[in-house]
C-alpha cells in the first residue's frame, strides 16, 4: 500500500510537468490549429529564465580584505552580491535564496512577449500551410532557440536549488499512519504539484468565467462565425499563444530545482508531451491535463522494481506503448471531441 | 537504356559521372593554399555524404511521394548498423552478408512499424513513428543490451566466433579482401586526390539506390504514391485501397535507411544506440526538405550540402576568421569575427536551424526549387506552372 502511494506521489511531479506542457500545446492547437514543435523550447527557456534571474541576483562586486589572506597568501577577495549591499546581508541572502519562485514574476512577461513575437512573426504565416510545414518550421525554431541558449549558458546542466526552506522532505507515511520514513516526499515536488494545479485551474477559470475566455472558446469551436460576428479573433488567439508560452515557461521555471536545466531538456519533454496530447485527445484541454497526470503516474509505476523484474525495460517504453495503443484503438484519445483530427 | 527514356538516361549518366568524380570535384583547391580548408575530398566525408544521400533518397520515397512525414526513420538506420556489426561478429569482416541482413531486418522492422503506423495519417502518423523509434532507442539502451551492448555500443571483440575468418584476412571491414579503408593517393601538381575503396563501394551502392528510386518515381507505383499525396479520399472513391501502396513505400524507405545504417557500420565497425535517437530522424527530414522533397536529386543534394557545411563550418574557428578579416580596422574586425564565430565552429547547429527555417518559410521546394527559380530568371521566361508534387519533369536542372 505504502509502495503504491509512493509511486503515485513520485508520478505527480513529472505528471504535472507533462500536464502543463500538454495544456499549452493543446491551447495552441485548439485555437490556432498549429502543431507547435517549439513548445518544448518554451519550457526550456522558462527554466533558463530562472537561471538568468539567479545569476542576475548573484551579481556581485569584489572587495579586498587586507586583514585576511587566502590559501595562497594573497589578500582575501570578498564577493558581495549587490542585493546584499542594497537590502542588507540577510534580506539580500533571502532574495538570492528565493530566486526560483521570484523568477515566476520575471518569466511571465518574458514568456508572453516571446509568445507574441513567435506568433506574430512566424506562426501567423503558417496557418494556411499544411501541418507538415508547421511541424518543420517550429522544429527549426526549436533548434535555433536551443542553440542560442546553449551559446549563452553552455552545454552542461546548471543546478538551480530551491529555497532553503523547501530543501527537506516531508514524511507522508507518518501522516497516514504508516511506518516513519516509508513514504518521504521532497517539499519542492509537492509545491510543484500544487503550483501546477493552480496554473491549470487559473487557465480553466480564465477560459470559463471571463468574456475573453468565452470568445476564445467560441473561436475554438467555430472560428469563422466568431469572426463574422465582428470579433477580432486573431488578436485573442495571439494572446492565447502568449498565455500558452507563459504556462510552458512557468512549468520550466518551477522545474529547475527538480532537474538541473540543460539546453536540450525542452526536446526531451516535447516528444513526451506530444504523446501526452495525443493520448488525451488533440484539442481537448481536460484530456491533455488528465493524460499528463495519468502517464506521469503510470511511468512511475512502471519503474517499480517489482514491475521491472516482471517486464524488463517497461519503464523505458510505457508511455510510448500507451500512446501507440491509444492511437490505434481510439484515435481521438481519452477525451477528444469526435471528428477533431481523427484521420 | 536501363529501361529509362533518353532524358532520364542522360540524367542518370550525369549522376553516375558526378558520383564517380566526387574525389576531384570536392577537391578544387590545391593543397596548402588558403582555400584548402574548403576541400572536402577526404574519404570519411565523401563516404558520409554518399551514405546520408542513400538515407535521404529512401526517406524521400516515403515523404516526397506520399507526403507521410515519418519522424522515426533513425530506428531503421540503427537496426541496419547492428545487423552489420553482428555479421562481423559471427562470420567475418566481409561487409556483404551484413548489408544483406541489414536490408532484410530493417525491411521486416519497417513492415511491422509501418503496418501499425499507417493506420493513421498526418500528425498522428508522425507521432506514431516517433513513438516507435523512441521505444526502439530506449530499449536498445537498456533491456536489449545483450544484443546492442547498451551504452558502449556494439563492436567486434577478439573473443567473437567469426567462423569464416581466414588466415590472412584484413582485420577491418572489407569486400572479399579489399579493405574499406584502403586508399590510393594521386598527386597532381599541388593537388592531392584520394581514392578510397570504401567511398567507391558506397558510391556504387548509392548509384544503384538512386537508379532504383528513379525507376520508382517513373513507375505506375510511383504515380500511385503521388496520388496518395494529392488526394487520398478520391483514391478511395475510385475503389483503390491506398494502404498497400503506402506500406510498400514505407518498407522500401525503411530498407534504404537500413542499408545506410549498414554502410555506416561498414565505414567504421561500430554501432551505437544514439543512431536511433530521434534527432537523427530529424536530420534526415532536414536534409530531404532542404534539398527539395519529392524531387529526385534534392535529397542527395540536401545530404551533401549539410554534411559538407557541417564539416567545413565546424572547422572554422575564430583564428581563421581573424585571418579572413585582417583587412578590416581593429574594432570592426572584432565585431565581425565575434558575430560570425557564433555561427561557425560550435555554433554550426544554429546556422543549420536558421537555414532550415528560412528554407521552410521561403522556399518550400528546397534547394531544387531555388535552382529552378534562378534558372527561370536567367531564361527570362515566366514560371511555368509546375506542380510541386511532380517536379520530376526537370530533375537535373
Amino acid at each position: 500500500m505504502d509502495a503504491i502511494l509512493l509511486q503515485i506521489l513520485n508520478g505527480l511531479d513529472k505528471g504535472s510537468a507533462y500536464a502543463l506542457i500538454a495544456l499549452g500545446l493543446t491551447l495552441i492547437f485548439g485555437t490556432l490549429g498549429v502543431v507547435n514543435f517549439a513548445h518544448g523550447a518554451m519550457f526550456m527557456i522558462g527554466a533558463f529564465c530562472a537561471v538568468t534571474l539567479q545569476r542576475l541576483l548573484s551579481l556581485s562586486y569584489v572587495t579586498i580584505d587586507e586583514s585576511r589572506t587566502d590559501f595562497l597568501g594573497n589578500p582575501l577577495k570578498i564577493r558581495t552580491p549587490y542585493v546584499e549591499s542594497w537590502f542588507g546581508p540577510e534580506a539580500g541572502q533571502a532574495i538570492i535564496d528565493w530566486s526560483v519562485p521570484l523568477a515566476i514574476v520575471f518569466a511571465i512577461p518574458v514568456m508572453v512577449g516571446l509568445g507574441f513575437l513567435m506568433e506574430r512573426g512566424l506562426i501567423r504565416h503558417f496557418y494556411k500551410r499544411p501541418h507538415a510545414d508547421q511541424i518543420l518550421v517550429t522544429f527549426g525554431l526549436a533548434i535555433v532557440l536551443q542553440e542560442i541558449v546553449k551559446f549563452f549558458f553552455g552545454a552542461n546542466p546548471i543546478p538551480t536549488p530551491a529555497p532553503e526552506a523547501f530543501s527537506g522532505s516531508f514524511d507522508f507515511g507518518v501522516l497516514l499512519g504508516f511506518e516513519p520514513n516509508s513514504i518521504i516526499y521532497p517539499y519542492w515536488r509537492m509545491i510543484y504539484f500544487v503550483f501546477a494545479l493552480i496554473i491549470i485551474g487559473a487557465v480553466f477559470a480564465f477560459l470559463r468565467f471571463t468574456t475573453f475566455g468565452m470568445v476564445v472558446r467560441a473561436g475554438m469551436v467555430d472560428r469563422e462565425t466568431v469572426g463574422l460576428l465582428g470579433i477580432d479573433i486573431d488578436r485573442r488567439f495571439t494572446v492565447m499563444f502568449g498565455i500558452a508560452a507563459a504556462v510552458a515557461g512557468l512549468a520550466g521555471v518551477m522545474y529547475t530545482p527538480i532537474n538541473a536545466p540543460n539546453f536540450h531538456m525542452g526536446m526531451d519533454f516535447l516528444v513526451l508531451s506530444f504523446v501526452v496530447v495525443v493520448v488525451g485527445g488533440m484539442g481537448s484541454l481536460p484530456g491533455g491535463v488528465l493524460a499528463g497526470f495519468l502517464l506521469g503516474i503510470l511511468e512511475s509505476f512502471a519503474s517499480m522494481s517489482q514491475v521491472i523484474d516482471l517486464l524488463p525495460g517497461i519503464n523505458q517504453i510505457i508511455i510510448f506503448l500507451v500512446a501507440i495503443v491509444v492511437l490505434l484503438v481510439r484515435p481521438r484519445g481519452l477525451m477528444g471531441r469526435k471528428g477533431v483530427m481523427e484521420e | 537504356m536501363f529501361g529509362l527514356n533518353r532524358r532520364d538516361t542522360r540524367f542518370l549518366l550525369i549522376v553516375i559521372a558526378l558520383t564517380l568524380l566526387t574525389p576531384f570535384i570536392l577537391q578544387p583547391f590545391p593543397e596548402g593554399s588558403a582555400l584548402a580548408q574548403f576541400n572536402a575530398g577526404y574519404p570519411d566525408l565523401m563516404q558520409r555524404i554518399a551514405i546520408f544521400g542513400i538515407f535521404a533518397i529512401g526517406f524521400n520515397i516515403l515523404f516526397g511521394l506520399t507526403g507521410y512525414l515519418s519522424f522515426g526513420h533513425a530506428a531503421f538506420l540503427g537496426v541496419g548498423s547492428y545487423a552489420v556489426v553482428w555479421m562481423y561478429k559471427l562470420l567475418d569482416y566481409n561487409v556483404l552478408p551484413g548489408l544483406v541482413l541489414a536490408i532484410v531486418t530493417s525491411g521486416l522492422f519497417a513492415l511491422a512499424i509501418g503496418y501499425l503506423s499507417l493506420r493513421r495519417s498526418g500528425i498522428y502518423f508522425s507521432i506514431l513513428t516517433l513513438a516507435f523509434a523512441q521505444m526502439s532507442f530506449n530499449l536498445a539502451y537498456s533491456v536489449l543490451t545483450p544484443i546492442t551492448n547498451g551504452e558502449t555500443g556494439l563492436q567486434v571483440y577478439t573473443s567473437d566466433p567469426q567462423i569464416l575468418l581466414g588466415e590472412n584476412e584484413p582485420n577491418v571491414p572489407h569486400l572479399f579482401g579489399l579493405a574499406m579503408n584502403e586508399s590510393y593517393k594521386l598527386e597532381l601538381g599541388g593537388w592531392v586526390f584520394t581514392f578510397n575503396v570504401g567511398y567507391y563501394f558506397t558510391a556504387v551502392i548509392a548509384i544503384l539506390a538512386f537508379y532504383l528510386s528513379l525507376r520508382i518515381f517513373r513507375s505506375p507505383f510511383g504515380m500511385m504514391l503521388r496520388a496518395v499525396k494529392s488526394n487520398q479520399t478520391r483514391l478511395h472513391y475510385t475503389g483503390v485501397n491506398p494502404r498497400p501502396y503506402t506500406l510498400a513505400a514505407f518498407v522500401i524507405s525503411g530498407m534504404y535507411a537500413g542499408l545506410a545504417g549498414g554502410l555506416l557500420a561498414a565505414m567504421d565497425p561500430l554501432a551505437g544506440a544514439e543512431r536511433m535517437q530521434w534527432t537523427e530522424s530529424g536530420a534526415v527530414v532536414i536534409m530531404t526538405i532542404l534539398g527539395g522533397a519529392g524531387t529526385l536529386m534534392g535529397p542527395v543534394l540536401g545530404a551533401g550540402f549539410i554534411k559538407y557545411l557541417e564539416k567545413i563550418f565546424s572547422k572554422i574557428n575564430e583564428n581563421i576568421l581573424e585571418g579572413w578579416f585582417a583587412f578590416l580596422p581593429e574594432g570592426m574586425r572584432e565585431v565581425v569575427v565575434w558575430v560570425l564565430s557564433r555561427f561557425t565552429g560550435e555554433g554550426w547547429a544554429l546556422t543549420l536551424g536558421l537555414m532550415f527555417m528560412l528554407v521552410v518559410i521561403f522556399l518550400p521546394g528546397g534547394l531544387m526549387e531555388g535552382g529552378r527559380r534562378i534558372a527561370a530568371l536567367f531564361r527570362r521566361r515566366p514560371e511555368t506552372g509546375k506542380d510541386d508534387s511532380a517536379p520530376g519533369g526537370a530533375p537535373a536542372e
